[in-house]
């Protein structure tokens, strides 16, 4: 249990057992190694930082190295920096780190961020034996292994005479004097460029190996290390040769004992993969053999090293060895390769084969599709994958129909059927389709009544087909009292089948508290995503699960609801005085801002599909497929990187068909006012002299208690007060246009699920990127306060600019019906086509609108809960009833509504 | 800073021919049985009872470490009946007495007291206790997570932003560790850990108050796994973990608080596999209802602690949120008949 062997860790650990051969530290978090690296350091890139350590782990180093002596970078605050990164990104942290660092301080400061055991590189008797002793001793009390170099006040050792006395010398004051363990030193004995032409130097490579041979016999339970690139210095520019020479000498090294180096673990050649001839010189230059055709070791590798430069390797060939096999393996590989090229020779095979077409669907698809069913269960397959299966299956299926159909009486057997609809007053159905497919994957018959359907279509399909479950979408907050509504119709009409609710703005919590009362017949569930969804359904729909399932459901919610409630009564609310008492106060005194370069509302043209593009954010596009991370490091990711690089290929190659056919025809208005904050309210102007009042944009403010002096908010606050200094207040609205619905109908309507959701995603994320984009103009040109800004698409991501633009219906302004003032204000409907339901939401769905502020402190925050007190003061403000507010404020009262109470009583 | 060349404690060596005989036990929650006093912020404050020297705007409602000063016989008392109950070391009243916890408080001057004093009321408990029946007792400073993690960012948006420093923690956790030394502290126990960076930094301030005092005292390490992953908080496995702290040389490592017994065996198992150290688990009392109170009896936690011992994965055991003196009775009772975990597997 407790051998002395070197146990590191990170969030995993690491121990040096003697099976490990050699362990790989990856060099290219170097700053001295990797120009690359010290460039993205240098311009504080720090995400792609980040990408080069994720691509060393992934490509097997087992520790990383972190070096950041660089003379134009604070060494140490780069080092306290990346660490602290590196922490955030578990599929990095999970390897130890070696802290790498000539600067002592470096070393201590980056010692106090991680939480899992490293490596010190390095120490060493450089500065004499007292500063050894006391740097040793604090990488004990901070719980670390170090590397030794064999470095003395003499100077660095490059004898092997030197590197033994040395290392002997350090291994005595570690063990005795200072209580180290031996089994967490690492000696250094320090790799120096062979083949410099400097006859001197021709032994370094020998003197390395025979001073690992004799450390590893001599000082018990220690290991070697090196830094290997060093040794191939003289052949920089020529990698093929550099990295012969690294796998010739760690091939020999190796033997000798050296257990540990800093390689780049993406590029070693195999030893035994090297070209014989090369292999040969680069021996001898390592081991400073001379060579047999004569000359000396060096002139000969110069000499045959151009050859060997840029040597191309090999391309991987596309793999169809999987064409031989058998017709129901061949189904099932395309079916979990989602690989429709050979599908239909493969289903028309099957079918030749087996007694009756509809056998084909029961027997060799069906179990394929189990196959990836359990695929996706257990975590193997991602979301995108399995829609692209079911395009597969579809594919087969449609092969087959026409022979069942002429058989008549063939159809089969589905496992259950379900009605889905996104609710009334909503456009959104991304999500809904693609939980639609992945149950359609399953076996289970599909109603899909596509987008705003009204409460009474839902049950009366529900009743017509007799379907065994309801599913429910919604994304914007409106939406969830359609669903409460809805639920409350099924209760009246005497439903007895399970509700289900999904989408983005719904949760387990609003289900448990506002839905599944208002049914108490049946049970109303939440569905967390897609991938939840068969588990839910099948449990739901099973004669034996069913009950079990559902009284569990129902002791949850019961719990949940009771959680809330008294989580709620605990949450006091400001007084909306004591609120708006602590108001943000900006300084206006002085505050000048240009002038828009005009009023009122302009049409924006001439968009350039492509230009968009470099816009999208793909974050939000992954997450839509449930590949949760961020890009472009997602595509890297450890379990689902496969995925979203696959998913990733499609969406491109999409993109270039949407910008090269111009698929989408994209529309944008933009508006600016003369305007200023009365009140929590924004007053806009008919003209500059600001008379005559146009429109007033109303805000709220929050009420929960702050801390630390931070103000309750609205956004009226981040606009100049009436008569204190001029401002204006923008809006816009943009949309890809209607075209993607017909697009996404065809891919459909072809049996092409995956291409239907594609286009649908990418449309959201062009509007997303179209409002990132005009944004951008709007401050440097339309309203230029900010005409030098000159931020990349990537950085524009994180938000560094000047302004926000919120939205109705987000958090900074929760209140949809602003949309109406807005769109009027725009004349939106007229100008690009963009239409309000009756709920507030965009029609088409690829459309985003919101608000311009232009001050530089203004920023993005959540309203969070409101009083009575602010619903009242509210309504009165926008002439219209509480109730009314009420209604479309429900998610984010802090109390029960009088009317919403009545009803619960009932 | 480290040095291993210190004497150990004198307490050392009774403490180890102790769980060399025997598993060892540690007490239950403190907070558990304030909780039952159902003070007001009147008795936190010390109205009616110890004025507390130490003045603060905040309200004090819930800062039970203040009760040491506030309400010292009632903390006194607790000591001494989870002692009698069978108890060898029981944890003082410390878990939030650093700097940085009390700040929420506005209780940062009374640091110092609040350790100093809180191992004085534990001693002077268990010195009650052993006059009445001759069994040795030890006290554990008990040196909790803090609520800040150095290894973690509070700022999703900023993950690179840290809200507390190793060398706050280290600062912090050093200021507590000498209280505790200077108020007779057998054993430092660091507990409930969440992010083994903020553990570190309290390894650290140990090795730096135990230079100054010329001794090293017996360090006690016990980690929590909260979720279902196996892992803590800041992402560890419990190997992981281990290797992180080992150079603490504590006298035992475990687990304690998060999800109850059952859910902490599999977890326990792995560090009893790795560690070359005794090992001590205090579970809660099962898993919080819904209105955050423990229903789990004493026999039943009792009795998923006995197969700690069965299987022999544990020196120490005691328990942690939701146990009272019975439930320490009852896993007393539980172990008694159990060898002790070997450390020659």
């Amino acid at each position: 249990m407790s051998e002395r062997l070197l146990r590191l860790s990170g969030l995993e650990p690491f121990v040096l057992t003697r099976d490990i051969p050699f362990v790989n530290i990856g060099e290219r978090t170097n700053v001295t190694g990797s120009a690359r690296f010290r460039k993205l350091i240098t311009n504080r890139d720090y995400a792609a930082a980040l990408d080069v350590a994720r691509d060393q782990v992934e490509n097997g180093a087992q520790i990383i190295d972190v070096n950041m002596d660089e003379g134009m970078i604070d060494s140490q605050a780069a080092m306290v920096e990346f660490l602290n990164l590196v922490a955030a990104e578990p599929d990095i942290a999970r390897v130890p780190v070696m802290i790498d660092s000539s600067k002592w301080e470096v070393i201590e400061a980056g010692l106090g961020c991680v939480q899992g055991k490293p490596v010190v590189n390095s120490i060493s008797l450089k500065e004499g034996e007292e500063q050894f002793v006391h740097q040793a001793r604090l990488c004990l009390a901070y719980g670390a292994a170090v590397v030794v170099m064999a470095f003395d006040e003499q100077g660095q050792a490059d004898t092997l005479a030197r590197k033994t006395e040395i290392c002997a010398r350090a291994y005595r004051i570690l063990t005795e004097d200072v209580g180290f363990p031996p089994e967490d030193i690492i000696f250094d004995p320090n790799v120096f460029a062979v083949a410099t032409g400097i006859e001197e130097h021709d032994n370094y490579g020998v003197d390395f190996i025979e001073a690992t041979r004799w450390i590893r016999q001599n000082l018990p339970h220690v290991h070697v290390s090196g830094g290997v690139s060093n040794l191939s210095f003289s052949f920089r520019g020529n990698e093929p040769v550099r990295e012969a020479m690294h796998a010739v000498f760690l091939y020999h090294a190796i033997q000798a004992g050296m257990d540990m180096g800093i390689v780049n673990a993406g590029q070693l050649a195999v030893h035994d993969q090297i070209d014989p001839e090369l292999r040969e010189a680069c021996e001898d230059v390592v081991l400073n053999r001379k060579p047999a055709a004569g000359g000396t070791a060096t002139e000969r590798l110069l000499e045959i090293a151009e050859r060997f430069r840029g040597s191309a390797r090999e391309e991987k060939v596309r793999d169809l060895a999987w064409r031989e096999w058998p017709v129901e393996k061949r189904l099932e590989h395309a079916l979990v390769n989602g690989i429709t090229e050979f599908v239909d020779e493969d289903t028309e095979a099957a079918r030749l084969a087996a007694a009756r077409p509809l056998d084909v669907i029961e027997g060799p698809l069906m179990a394929g599709m189990n196959v990836v069913g359990d695929l996706f269960g257990s975590g193997k397959m991602f979301l995108p994958q399995v829609v692209k299966s079911a395009r597969v299956m579809k594919q087969a299926v449609a092969v087959l129909l026409p022979h069942m159909e002429a058989e008549k009486g063939g159809g089969r057997e589905s496992a259950g059927k379900i009605v889905m609809a996104t609710v009334k007053g909503d456009v959104h159905d991304i999500g809904k389709n693609i939980v639609g497919v992945v149950l359609a994957c399953n076996n289970y018959e599909i109603i899909d009544l596509g987008v705003m359907v009204p409460p009474q279509k839902i049950l009366e399909t529900a009743r017509a087909e007799n379907v065994d479950a309801i599913g429910l979408s919604g994304l914007i907050t409106p939406s969830l009292d359609e669903m409460v509504h809805l639920a409350g119709e099924m209760e009246k009409a005497g439903f007895d089948i399970p509700l289900l609710i999904g989408g983005a703005t719904t949760s387990r919590v609003h289900t448990a508290v506002k839905i599944a009362p208002r049914y108490p017949r049946a049970q109303a569930i939440h569905v967390t995503d897609a991938s939840r969804a068969v588990g839910v359904v099948s449990a739901l729909l099973s004669p034996t699960q069913r009950q079990p399932y559902i009284d569990r459901i129902h002791a949850e919610y019961a719990d949940v609801a009771e959680k809330h409630e008294r989580a709620e009564a605990a949450k006091s609310r400001l007084p909306l005085a004591a609120a708006r008492a602590n108001a943000l106060k900006i300084d206006w005194s002085g505050y000048r801002v240009p002038a828009p370069s005009f009023t009122g509302a302009r049409i924006i043209d001439g968009w350039d599909l492509a230009e968009i593009a470099r816009y999208i954010d793909w974050t939000p596009f992954f997450r839509t497929w449930e590949l949760k991370g961020v890009y472009p490091k997602i595509l890297e990711h450890e379990t689902y990187g496969e995925a979203a690089r696959s998913l990733f290929a499609d969406a491109q190659a999409m993109l270039e068909r949407i910008i090269g056919e111009r698929w989408f025809r994209p529309r944008a208005v933009v508006g600016f006012w003369p305007a200023n904050a009365v009140g929590d309210d924004l007053r806009l102007y008919a003209n500059d002299d600001r008379g005559a009042t146009l429109a007033t944009l109303h805000t709220l403010r929050q009420q929960t208690h702050k801390r630390d002096r931070r103000p309750n908010l609205a956004l009226a606050d981040f606009v100049a007060p009436e008569g204190v200094a001029d401002d204006w207040v923008g809006g816009f609205a943009v949309t890809a246009g209607p075209e993607e619905t017909a697009i996404a109908e065809r891919y459909a309507a072809a049996g092409n699920d995956y291409s239907s959701i594609l286009v649908k995603a990418l449309a959201d994320r062009y509007a997303e990127a179209m409002a990132e984009l005009l944004h951008e103009r709007v401050r440097r040109q339309f309203w230029p306060y900010a005409p030098e800004e000159a931020f990349t698409p990537e950085e524009l991501i994180a938000e560094p600019y000047r302004g926000i633009r919120p939205a109705p219906g987000y958090p900074a302004q929760p209140d949809h019906t602003e949309k109406r003032t807005l769109f009027r204000l725009l004349d939106a409907e007229n100008a690009v086509g963009v239409e309000l339901t009756e709920s507030m939401a965009m029609w088409p769905g690829s459309s985003v609108s919101g608000l311009y502020i232009g001050h530089p402190e203004a920023y993005y925050f959540g309203v969070g809960k409101v009083e009575r007190d602010q619903v009242e003061d509210y309504a009165r403000r926008k002439g219209t009833s509480v109730e009314d507010i009420e209604r479309w404020l429900a998610p984010i009262l802090n109390y029960q509504p009088s009317e919403a109470l009545a009803v619960a009583a009932e | 800073m480290h040095n291993f060349k210190l004497p150990d404690s004198p307490a050392l060596a009774k403490l180890a021919k102790a769980a060399a005989e025997r598993i060892v036990i540690l007490d239950g929650a403190m907070g558990t049985q304030i909780q039952r006093l159902g003070l007001g912020e009147d008795d936190f404050r010390g109205r009616g009872g110890q004025r507390c020297l130490h003045l603060s705007d905040h309200p004090q409602q819930g800062n039970n470490d203040l009760l040491t000063l506030t309400q010292p016989a009632a903390i006194e008392e607790i000591h001494y009946s989870f002692a009698k109950a069978g108890a060898d070391i029981v944890e003082t009243n410390t878990f939030s007495s650093t700097t940085i916890a009390q700040a929420d408080y506005g209780m940062e001057a009374a640091v110092h007291d609040l350790n100093a004093e809180g191992a004085r009321i534990a001693r002077r408990s268990m010195d009650r206790a052993s006059a009445e029946d001759g069994r040795s007792r030890w006290v554990a400073g008990a040196v909790g997570p803090t609520n800040r993690t150095a290894s973690m960012s509070p700022d999703v948006n900023d993950p690179g932003y840290r809200a507390v420093t190793f060398d706050d923690l280290r600062q912090a956790y050093g200021q507590q560790v000498r209280g505790l030394i200077a108020g007779g502290a057998d054993l430092i126990l660091i507990e409930t850990i969440f992010d083994t960076l903020n553990a570190k930094a309290a390894i650290f301030s140990c090795f730096e108050a135990f230079a100054e005092l010329g001794q090293r005292l017996p360090i006690m390490i016990s980690g929590t796994i909260t979720d279902a992953s196996g892992r803590t908080l800041s992402g560890q496995t419990p190997t992981a973990f281990w290797h992180s702290v080992r150079h603490a040389r504590p006298w035992s490592v475990g687990l304690n608080c998060a999800l109850g017994a059952s859910a902490m065996r599999p977890h326990l198992a792995e560090l009893s596999a790795v560690a070359d150290t005794l090992t001590c688990a205090y579970p809660n009392a099962g898993l919080p209802n819904a209105f955050g109170e423990y229903d789990e009896g004493p026999d039943d936690t009792a009795r998923q602690i006995e197969v700690f011992a069965r299987e022999g994965l544990v020196n120490v055991v005691g328990g942690c949120c939701g146990t009272t003196p019975d439930h320490i009775r009852a896993i007393a009772d539980a172990v008694a008949d159990h060898a002790p975990r070997s450390l020659h597997v």
